[in-house]
């Protein structure tokens, strides 16, 4: 197991901005509405029979003023640096080059957007014949456009946020799926709680609208089919249905925050991920249990924000877990935003905050009864981010 | 015995075992005396047809066999290998138990061409598009494809066969990625976290599409006869990169953790350091400042002056500007020093391993130290006379070197570099 825990006497960390974009909404209110009115924003005919959650439009202009800027990217990335620039704003700190030319940027990215016309246009000329070498070259030679490469490659979010904000200490990027997002947030926690680094961006961004992704899950029959329903009411019609977000959190040192008056939306206090081998069932339910076991007991009212994906057979098992975890209320973000994949974790971060700092946890949306109604006030909440495959992430974020 | 502390008193990180594969061969005794002997690795590509490519050279890795194939499971292979020969050398744990985390540099995943190719034949019709490509894709029949395309499955693979502990960290820092790897592990044992960590780095994608994508960047050398005079480092007639595959693999830890097992210490990684260029997508800021401020932070990092670096492993590309802006940046840290310090760039003779890069010429610099012996820069018949570096031009050279610099510039302003030396500080 990787323990990259704050220890006590490392530095408290502080959660100082937060920027979404979601297929619910633009920024923390429109958000915070749409989660507290129960509402999900499905599209079941544009990828029928499969089901997304697509993005909710954002003016580009407003984060990404110039156009040229915009048509370098693909939409993964308008989306992750529109959410990172709405975090900077958050924090406060958009535009202030001390800070930014020392920020740690880490950032979960998948990438690889196709341009679908090219490779179904190469695929129906050789279905049609069309065998000869070098065909596929002189096609990809002639057809392929040269920024594509760019708004393909996954470091090139953090490349455009560089680009577009003025983002230049450090910049790393993760790869691997909905791991990925919980080991940026232990990295970057872990760099700051250390000292090594007094403040992070991090965060992701997800495309959950194309025809590419949708083949490569149904490689594996993870994509939801024909009807929505909540990720826990999905157990005989299993799958994930893709969202489409961007979510980028400041976190900073409680002193560096302090120091230029910043006001934390909560703590982020420990990050933890494992890798389960998932050879047996029940394997990967002791896995979310040990790391269960690492982060601190706390007293007060605790939650659990979760980004299971209704996938199976690793939904069932979350939900073996969460059942010996019954005293706390549990959301799935995968009903309300989709499965955003890296960035689902980031996302969970996001909303345990927002939660933390409105002294309310928003309310359930399930028609299994797992999800249950809190009134209290959480302190703290432990979010949850199993893939669907591999890699399993814990946190814990507690009110300040 | 030496203090198991830096000047900034944190654990000492040495390497204690090496593993490597380029187009030149597999492991550190066939590359090292390839690589001294000025042989290249650059060739005429034979994988698949060139047809209709402006580039129709690279430096692959043809000698590893992988079924069925994909640049991802040859990426998958090669780290595998190397791996086990870092593992060998360094005796370090148990058979698939290594006692830390791992931290993987591989080149970003998507699904391959003979993979859709398949999938467009199994269709059965001739005009279709991406939704018949859909209705076939599930019912299990390709669920090998789903895992093998997964961004996370060679890490998986390799934590599962090797056995290190937690999540495995898959990373993308573009053309400075090996070194990012390295600088994972540096840091998680500095801060205590683990007394080892496993930093592997892989690139296997010369694949027709790849090709075509740096190709249409311009960034690529289409010098393709001889295909092993096209990738000339400083050289005034240099025209871009040529790519490669390889993988390199080194086994980190603190120096107390080493010596109480009695491991033998091949080397230290005195610094790190990073920073980022918002210039531009694919060009270096022209004025060279976030490549200085990198070179800084490492020798920062590293507690030394430049004085101390007495030899640069560059990143020499072979692109026009890459290798002019990496000569400013040095000259503008190292002044007066920057003459006095031997150059190479084993780009000239194993192409720009991209991903793999950082990690590859880490391992050569370690090798350099060892022998005392700096590896040519191929192909160095006609010097840029705008680059003024004491290039070690076609023949090794040899040196007292105790400090090499190791600079990775990439795309997507990525600027990495470490500071290797062969005894602590």
């Amino acid at each position: 197991m990787t323990d990259t825990a704050s220890k006590p006497g490392q530095t408290e960390v502080w959660i100082t901005g937060i920027g979404l974009a979601t297929s619910l909404g633009e920024g923390l209110d429109a958000n915070w509405a749409a989660l507290g009115e129960r509402r999900v924003n499905v599209d079941d005919k544009g990828f029928a029979p499969y089901v997304v959650h697509p993005l909710m439009p954002v003016t580009l202009d407003a984060q990404i003023p110039k156009k040229g800027d915009q048509r370098q990217m693909e939409a993964w990335q308008r989306i992750g640096t529109y959410a990172a620039g709405l975090a900077l704003d958050s924090a406060g700190i958009k535009g202030n080059k001390d800070i930014l030319s020392k920020i740690d940027m880490v950032v979960a990215a998948g990438g690889g957007e196709r341009d679908l016309s090219v490779d179904t246009g190469v695929l129906n000329a050789e279905a049609k014949g069309n065998n000869a070498p070098g065909f596929l070259n002189e096609r990809l030679m002639s057809d392929l456009r040269p920024t594509l490469f760019l708004a393909q490659l996954s470091n090139l979010l953090a490349g455009n946020i560089a680009i577009v904000h003025g983002v230049c200490g450090t910049s790393r990027t993760f790869m691997g799926e909905e791991v990925a997002g919980a080991d940026a947030m232990r990295i970057a926690l872990t760099r700051i709680a250390s000292g090594e680094s007094d403040i992070a961006l991090v965060g992701g961004s997800h495309n959950g609208e194309r025809k590419d992704l949708l083949v490569l899950y149904e490689f594996g029959d993870f994509n939801l089919k024909d009807k929505f329903a909540s990720v826990w009411a999905r157990k005989d019609h299993a799958g994930f249905a893709l969202g489409s977000a961007g979510a980028f959190l400041v976190l900073e040192s409680k002193a560096h925050a302090e120091a230029r008056g910043a006001k934390p939306f909560a703590k982020l206090t420990n990050v933890v991920a494992d890798l389960s081998r998932r050879k047996q069932p029940g394997d990967m339910a002791a896995t979310l249990e040990k790391l269960w076991s690492k982060l601190p007991r706390r007293e007060g009212k605790g939650a659990i924000i979760t980004g299971a994906t209704g996938a199976e057979p690793a939904t069932s098992e979350e939900r073996s877990f969460l059942g010996k975890h019954a005293d706390f209320p549990v959301r799935a973000t995968g009903t309300m935003f989709g499965h955003t994949m890296e960035t689902q974790f980031p996302l969970g971060i996001a909303l345990a905050a927002l939660a933390l700092s409105r002294g309310a946890l928003f309310p359930p949306n399930d028609s299994t009864g797992l999800e249950i109604e809190m009134t209290d006030k959480p302190t703290q909440i432990v979010v949850v981010g199993a893939g669907h495959w591999r890699g399993e992430g814990m946190a814990l974020v507690e009110a300040v | 015995m030496t203090a198991p502390r830096d000047k900034l008193g944190r654990p000492i990180v040495v390497v204690t075992g090496m593993g490597i594969m380029t187009s030149l061969g597999a492991g550190k005794a066939d590359n090292w005396t390839k690589l001294v002997a000025g042989e290249s690795g650059i060739r005429t590509i034979t994988r698949f047809p060139i047809d209709g490519l402006k580039t129709t050279m690279a430096g692959t890795v043809d000698f590893v066999s992988v079924d069925p194939f994909s640049s991802t499971g040859l990426s998958e292979r090669m780290a595998e290998i190397v791996t086990q020969e870092a593992l060998d050398q360094a005796g370090i744990g148990a058979k698939g138990d290594f006692p830390g985390p791992l931290f993987l540099a591989v080149a970003p995943v998507e699904v391959e061409w003979p993979q859709r190719r398949e999938l467009g034949r199994a269709v059965g019709k001739q005009d279709f598009d991406y939704n018949d490509l859909l209705r076939i894709s599930g019912g299990g029949k390709y669920a090998d494809f789903h895992h093998r395309f997964m961004f996370g499955s060679v890490a998986a693979h390799l934590a599962e066969s090797f056995g290190t502990k937690g999540s495995p960290i898959s990373l993308s820092t573009a053309c400075a990625s090996g070194a990012t790897s390295i600088q994972l592990g540096v840091e998680a044992i500095r801060r205590g976290e683990t007394d080892a960590a496993l930093c592997v780095a892989t690139d296997g994608t010369v694949n027709p599409e790849a090709l075509v994508r740096f190709s249409l960047l311009s960034a690529l050398s289409t010098q393709n006869d001889p295909p092993q005079a096209a990738s000339k480092p400083f050289s005034k007639n240099r025209d871009g990169f040529v790519m490669a595959e390889g993988a390199g693999a080194l086994v980190l830890e603190s120096y107390e953790a080493a010596v109480a097992r009695g491991a033998k210490i091949l080397g230290v990684v005195a610094g790190c350091g990073e920073l980022t260029d918002s210039f531009h997508r694919t060009r270096s800021s022209p004025d060279g400042k976030p490549a200085i401020g990198c070179v800084l932070k490492t020798l920062a990092d590293a507690g030394m002056t430049p004085e101390q670096i007495d030899h640069i492993n560059a990143h020499g590309t072979s692109t026009p500007e890459n290798d002019k802006m990496e000569y400013l940046a040095t000259n503008a840290v190292f002044g007066e020093h920057t003459s006095k310090i031997p150059v190479t760039s084993n780009k000239s003779a194993v192409g720009h391993t991209i991903s793999a890069a950082g990690a590859v010429e880490a391992i050569f610099s370690l090798l350099t130290l060892e022998h005392q012996r700096i590896p040519p820069t191929l192909n160095y018949e006609n010097p840029d006379p705008a680059i003024l570096f004491d290039v070690v031009g076609n023949k090794a050279r040899d040196a007292r070197v105790t400090a090499v610099m190791s600079n990775s510039f990439g795309f997507g302003g990525q600027n990495a570099s470490l500071i290797l030396t062969r005894e602590p500080a």
